[in-house]
């Protein structure tokens, strides 16, 4: 991984509608997504995001539904055309591009996966995995050789003469991550790319898309308005509501400081210990020596799920966490209590005394 | 007296009527029967529609409805010279492949000419019982000498019926490509589809001398083509928007695109049109033996002509043999499509 912004947004607006440079005006002077349709009948999109997406990390949207975020994906590989901003791809203005240009950049650079997986069925799933190298004119037994590799990759060796409507749900979506894998492009966009499978397979393929990162290192953005799903897969978290960015940041982060009641509602009701990991609790060392009254010592990205099980529920115990072999803090049963209580709660209880 | 002198008098028309008024070089059937003196009991309820007609009993310098028809057909003798200068070198080449076909059909001796047919009917459909029922068809009417009637019919539809596909195709194309030339276009198919099969008939026959193979092969193209137009049309604005999404992030060309999915995943409509557009050829091509077009359609009208009932109704029963040899090889043809890509 490195800290290299692959993908940045700057100021980017997005209005539907008629004359969406008059409505912007309004938009500029602070009118809400409702007031903007009923008075001008113009829909927002987005409004004023800026986001940077890290080379090697997955990034992932949330929102619910219609808050923003297939219109703000689309807009990476211009889909969809802004109101205004700045979208730049490797340091270079992606709204520069002529239409030469923007279709190389969308054969080469960026590749997508989709909610319903937009299969071509009247080919076979090889040669729908290789459509990606096939517009660029590579021949089709280059092709269908580098798809029976990805195929293999993603679990449907011995698939690739089949149809995809022969599929069920699961394994078509394994076909459009070997389409977009094929195309060998350093970037995914993924839009609910899990949304419409069935929870096991969805995290099946969770699994799998960790497993392949860990191994490829693309420059992944995946949308999601699943919460369990966005921490899983998240090495950066943007939240979206009503079109714009509401907090962003690292996940664990944002799940132990939510900035806004919106975010509250969504962190409210997931399981934190299984979520939340000791890095993101602990005490950290700073030069401070080992405390000799710890008992045993945990991994710097244990969950805190484990670590209940591991302190049979005690929480007078103290830990040491390991990182890398090396100590690198502590951990208080009773930081770790608390930890699990969501804001509101702790927020509420404070004010009652 | 005519009902609506009265109207031009209190117009203070009537100078203006009289200047014109030639009287009567020719006298009509109610003149002769006001002269036979009986005086006419007039009622409101016998008041005519104010028609040409009527109105020029009146006053003379309104024109008569014969008129019109003589304008209209003035008018198109007029244009028709200039347009026939257009249009003949422009639909030649449509007599010549008619000619070349039905020539073709009747050079191959019937021995050659059953197994191709299976051989068409096995690409079409892959289906054994198909390619017996089409034989068992065939040889009923090869039985009973519509053999050579048969042929022409399907020589002349296999022609229309492709050169249907071969134009409508991409106006269909077209028409999904851009609003503005649909709106212009569904129109006239509206107006291709609606009016009767007669009606096209008789500006061709002023066009082109009735002898001419072009002049059937054009009114049966004008009538079969519509569906195959609308269905393209159609089949293209119904591909999955999210399939052409993919295709455009992949960075396909237009091209690429039209070939390699709109066409592909329009193609069951595409053969629903066909379907239909064969159909249409074969109805069109019996009405066109009034002009001249060879087949099964000839033995129905000397059916009609000269009350010969059996003639009439076995060649009738060809038709609809041949009907439903084409309809099922067709939608068969259509199903393998279908089955292909079931989502
Ligand atoms: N083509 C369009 N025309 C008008 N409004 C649109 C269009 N596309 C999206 N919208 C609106 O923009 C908002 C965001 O939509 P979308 O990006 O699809 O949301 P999400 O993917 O988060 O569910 C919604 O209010 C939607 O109605
Ligand atoms: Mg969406």
């Amino acid at each position: 991984m490195s800290d290299n912004v692959k993908v940045s947004i700057r100021n980017l607006y997005k209005i539907f509608g008629a004359n969406p440079q008059a409505a912007l005006k309004h938009v500029l002077d602070g009118m809400s997504k409702a007031d903007l349709l009923k008075t001008n009948g113009h829909v927002l999109g987005l409004r004023d995001i800026n986001a940077d997406m890290r080379e090697g990390e997955i990034t992932v949207i949330m929102g619910l539904s219609g808050s923003g975020k297939s219109t703000l994906i689309r807009h990476l590989n211009r889909l969809i055309e802004p109101t205004s901003g700045e979208v730049g791809v490797d340091g270079e203005d992606v709204l520069a591009y002529g239409e030469e240009k923007l279709r190389d950049m969308r054969r080469q650079v960026m590749s997508m996966v989709f909610q319903k997986f937009a299969l071509l069925p009247h080919r076979t799933v090889a040669e729908n995995a290789g459509t990606t190298l096939g517009v660029r004119g590579v021949s089709k037994r280059e092709y269908l050789a580098e798809a029976d590799k990805w195929l293999d990759r993603v679990g449907l060796h011995g698939f690739g003469n089949h149809y995809p409507h022969q599929l069920s749900g699961g394994m078509q979506q394994r076909v459009g991550i070997a389409r977009a894998l094929t195309s060998n492009s350093p970037i995914m966009l993924m839009d609910e790319a899990f949304s419409a499978l069935d929870p096991l397979i969805r995290t099946d393929m969770q699994d799998l898309l960790l497993e392949l990162q860990k191994e490829l290192h693309k420059t992944i953005i995946f949308i999601t308005h699943d919460l369990d799903e966005a921490l899983k897969l998240a090495d950066h978290l943007v939240i979206l509501k009503d079109g714009y960015v509401v907090q962003q940041g690292e996940p664990q982060h944002i799940l132990l400081n939510p900035n806004d009641p919106y975010i509250e509602d969504f962190v409210s009701d997931i399981n934190r210990a299984r979520v939340l990991r000791v890095r993101s609790i602990m005490t950290p060392l700073d030069g401070q020596p080992v405390p000799p009254d710890a008992h045993g010592e945990v991994g710097y990205d244990d969950t805190l799920e484990s670590m209940i099980a591991r302190s049979g529920g005690d929480t007078s115990h103290r830990y040491i966490v390991m990182r890398d072999g090396q100590p690198a803090g502590t951990l208080d049963m009773t930081n770790l209590v608390k930890a699990l209580v969501p804001r509101v709660a702790s927020e509420a209880a404070a004010r009652k005394y | 007296m005519a009902t609506y002198d009265g109207l031009f008098d209190a117009l203070g028309l009537r100078e203006w009527c009289d200047a014109s008024d030639t009287r009567k070089t020719t006298t009509s059937m109610a003149d002769l029967l006001a002269s036979t003196g009986k005086v006419e009991e007039t009622s409101i309820l016998d008041l005519p529609f104010p028609s040409l007609d009527a109105l020029n009993d009146a006053c003379a310098a309104v024109i008569e409805s014969r008129d019109v028809t003589k304008g209209v057909e003035n008018g198109f003798l007029a244009i028709k010279d200039t347009l026939r200068v257009v249009l003949d070198p422009l639909t030649q080449p449509l007599s010549w492949i008619l000619d070349g076909a039905l020539a073709t059909f009747e050079v191959i001796p019937w021995f050659f000419m059953f197994p191709l047919l299976a051989l068409v009917v096995w690409f079409a459909s892959k289906s054994l019982r198909l390619v017996g029922f089409v034989m068992v068809c065939l040889v009923f009417l090869a039985f009973v000498d519509l053999y050579d009637h048969a042929m022409q019919t399907l020589a002349i539809i296999f022609v229309c019926a492709f050169l249907c596909v071969v134009f409508g195709v991409p106006i269909g194309i077209a028409m999904s490509r851009n609003n503005r030339l649909q709106r212009a276009i569904i129109p006239v198919l509206d107006m291709l589809q609606t009016l009767p099969p007669f009606v096209y008939l008789i500006p061709l026959i002023f066009l082109f001398s009735v002898t001419e193979p072009k002049l059937y092969g054009i009114a049966i193209i004008l009538y079969a083509i519509v569906p195959v137009i609308r269905l393209t049309d159609l089949g293209i604005r119904l591909v999955d928007k999210d399939v052409i999404e993919a295709a455009d992030s992949f960075g396909m060309t237009d091209r690429q695109k039209l070939f390699g999915v709109q066409i592909p995943l329009a193609l069951p409509n595409i053969m629903a049109g066909v379907n239909q557009t064969i159909m249409m050829s074969l109805a069109m091509v019996v009405i066109a033996s009034l002009v001249s077009a060879p087949g099964l359609g000839v033995l129905v009208l000397r059916g009609i002509r000269n009350l010969e009932l059996g003639v009439g109704l076995v060649s009738g029963l060809g038709i609809v043999l041949l009907a439903i040899i084409l309809d099922r090889v067709t939608k068969a043809a259509l199903d393998r499509v279908n089955a292909a890509q079931k989502h």
